[in-house]
């Protein structure tokens, strides 16, 4: 039979092949200089996690208290603590404390919040109004709150930092994976597998999960920014890591006895602290952009 | 041809509840599919037209059980599916297929072609996993696309190319049975009719059976053997194609015939014009549906709902619901 709309396929670069377009969305990121920024402090962060730590001269728990509060100078960049401890080897120690937490308590939140928003979203009803009512009663504790309340049932600890953090942020995963669910749920192609006999299971995890990823992936990165500021202000009270542990929140917390004497105590560790929420605020802001086709970055 | 019937629809019934109120409480119903009957014999292509809003599309996914029927029977090669658990309908699926109005919506934009054909084969598992991509290279040959296509993802192909896409998907499982859900109503008009005359060859190459819903009467007056016309949630005439369009009994299809353009300029022709909108399904009207917009309407259409009848001089399954649509027929003849 006749097959003239062959000549009309839309020719697109092979670059796009990647069906989700992954390599269109690289691209955007790449032209939004704000979002790249963000992108090389997160690169930065982990390889100061990773390596920083060897090549550090100092001791970051060995307390000394011959060199005692100390500004910043040749020999101590970022100056010493009251303990007498090098503040920017206690830097570099805690990256990798912040960055555990961030991530992993993001992963917490993902591990339940994605679940339990697909189900909401697909199966709707009875189960949706349940776990959104229980989403709601979440929400209604201010954040910073809710993770106090449990770091304090728990008891003060970065696990149980990670923990508190992570169920904190279960309710925004559950929404934002409900409401893309139940747009892509609507979707004609999900009828059309649902006809050849798919399980639900299969729908699920075949058809609506990689076509929600990108909302998933944006607000993750959001969350990491969120969670490394709340477990900061966990150990800031004193409820999450426990001193000698270089964690920044602790230590800024620390620091701030001395403030108005011996202010780059406290200075530095609360810039750490902005550098890597700007990090992954800036990076989500872009990746928000970039896999937003109304966007042209 | 044996006149075996293959689907049996009877008093088919979708309400979808409209949630309000404290508590989100049903507080009333949109009758979308308010008590259908038919028969689909095998072989033949029976279209469902109606204007928007009307149920034709909730029909063909309630008897899919892509929505749960509220109320009725579909019995499908003498099994009752409205009966079967959800997993025995999952494979009673294989001899039921769809074809959905939207092309760029009815493919996950992340599957190549080959997976999307494939995967239709390895839930039903009908062919062994090492034929699968043969299988899925001769389901595009069948539909006019190219061996070389299976490995492109759906956004490299156009309207019309997705949907031969689609078309191939619902014959992948070999079907005995495909709902076309306004299959050629997103198409550009040259592309249209190629489409149609696909789904025609297909029809005769692999013994295929169609209910084709469509508002496009021209479409219809192609394809169809036999076309039911649906107002407001019911059926308002049933008949072959020769004798819905030279003879129309009920005032809506006669309407509904009248607003089909005419290629011929200056050809004159009977011109009804129905006022007012469609009713809403939520409250339809008590008595014939179509009352509140018919020029014959009388105090007995007000009360009393007419039953589909045929009269002496109708052809052979043609059937109509109006209380006097003989006497319309013979004044309009005269």
């Amino acid at each position: 039979m006749d097959n003239r709309e062959d000549t009309i396929t839309v020719d697109i670069s092979p670059s796009l092949k990647g069906a989700s377009g992954g390599s269109m969305v690289y691209k955007r990121l790449k032209r939004n200089k704000t979002a790249m920024i963000g992108g090389y402090l997160i690169l930065f962060l982990i390889i100061v996690a990773l390596f920083g730590p060897l090549l550090t001269v100092y001791d970051p728990l060995k307390v000394d208290f011959g060199t005692r509060l100390l500004p910043p100078s040749s020999e101590f960049w970022l100056g010493t603590d009251h303990n007498g401890r090098d503040i920017f080897t206690r830097l570099v120690h805690g990256t990798s404390i912040t960055l555990y937490i961030g991530f992993l308590s993001v992963a917490v939140g993902l591990v339940i919040g994605v679940p339990l928003g697909v189900f909401s979203g697909y199966y709707g009803k009875i189960l949706d109004s349940f776990i959104m009512r229980c989403i709601d009663v979440l929400l209604a504790f201010p954040g910073i709150l809710l993770a106090i309340a449990l770091v304090s049932v728990l008891g003060g600890s970065i696990n149980n930092v990670i923990i508190a953090v992570g169920i904190f942020s279960v309710p925004g995963f559950a929404r934002i994976v409900r409401g893309s669910t139940m747009a892509v749920s609507k979707l004609e192609y999900i009828d059309a597998v649902r006809a050849l006999g798919a399980s639900d299971l299969r729908i699920i995890i075949l058809h609506i999960l990689p076509n929600i990823v990108s909302p998933i992936i944006v607000q993750a990165t959001i969350r990491i920014a969120i969670a490394i500021l709340i477990a900061s202000g966990l150990s800031f009270l004193g409820l999450g890591a426990q001193p000698p542990i270089p964690e920044w929140g602790a230590m800024l917390s620390q620091g701030r006895s001395y403030m108005f004497d011996h202010p780059h105590v406290a200075l530095y560790p609360g810039l750490a602290i902005v550098l890597a929420v700007l990090a992954f605020n800036l990076f989500g802001d872009g990746l928000r952009d970039a896999f937003d086709p109304q966007s042209k970055g | 041809m044996a006149a075996k019937v293959l689907l049996q629809v009877k008093g088919l019934k979708k309400y979808f509840p409209i949630k309000g109120g404290f508590l989100g409480r049903t507080v009333n119903y949109v009758k979308a599919v308010d008590d259908i009957s038919f028969n689909v014999i095998e072989g033949e292509t029976v279209s469902l037209v109606g204007e928007s809003g009307c149920g034709k599309s909730t029909a063909g996914r309630a008897i899919l059980r892509l929505e749960e029927p509220t109320a009725g029977e579909v019995i499908f090669n003498n099994v009752d599916i409205s009966a079967l658990s959800k997993k025995e309908v999952r494979k009673m699926r294989k001899d039921l297929q769809i074809i959905f109005q939207d092309p760029y919506a009815s493919i996950n934009p992340r599957q190549t072609v080959s997976r999307v054909l494939e995967e239709a084969l390895q839930i039903q598992n009908i062919v062994p996993v090492e034929q699968r991509k043969d299988r899925a290279i001769d389901l595009l040959k069948a539909v006019g696309l190219a061996a070389y296509q299976a490995d492109r993802f759906p956004h490299e192909f156009s309207g019309g190319q997705r949907q031969r896409i689609g078309i191939a998907r619902a014959l992948s499982l070999n079907p005995k049975l495909i709902i076309c859900d306004e299959a050629v109503s997103a198409l550009d008009v040259s592309i249209r009719a190629q489409i149609l005359n696909l789904l025609k060859k297909l029809q005769h190459d692999y013994q295929l059976t169609y209910l084709f819903i469509s508002h496009d009467l021209g479409v219809v007056r192609h394809i169809s053997d036999r076309i039911i016309v649906m107002y407001l949630g019911r059926i308002m005439e049933i008949a072959d194609k020769r004798s819905l369009f030279e003879a129309p009994r009920h005032p809506y299809t006669r309407a509904l015939l009248s607003a089909i353009p005419v290629p011929r300029p200056g050809k004159k022709r009977e011109r009804i014009v129905l006022s007012g909108d469609v009713p809403s399904s939520i409250d339809p009207p008590e008595g014939c549906r179509f009352h509140t917009r018919c020029p014959y309407v009388r105090d007995k259409c007000k009360t009393e709902v007419p039953e589909l009848r045929s009269a002496g001089d109708m052809s052979a399954g043609h059937i109509a619901a109006c209380h006097y649509f003989e006497e319309i027929y013979s004044r309009s003849a005269n």
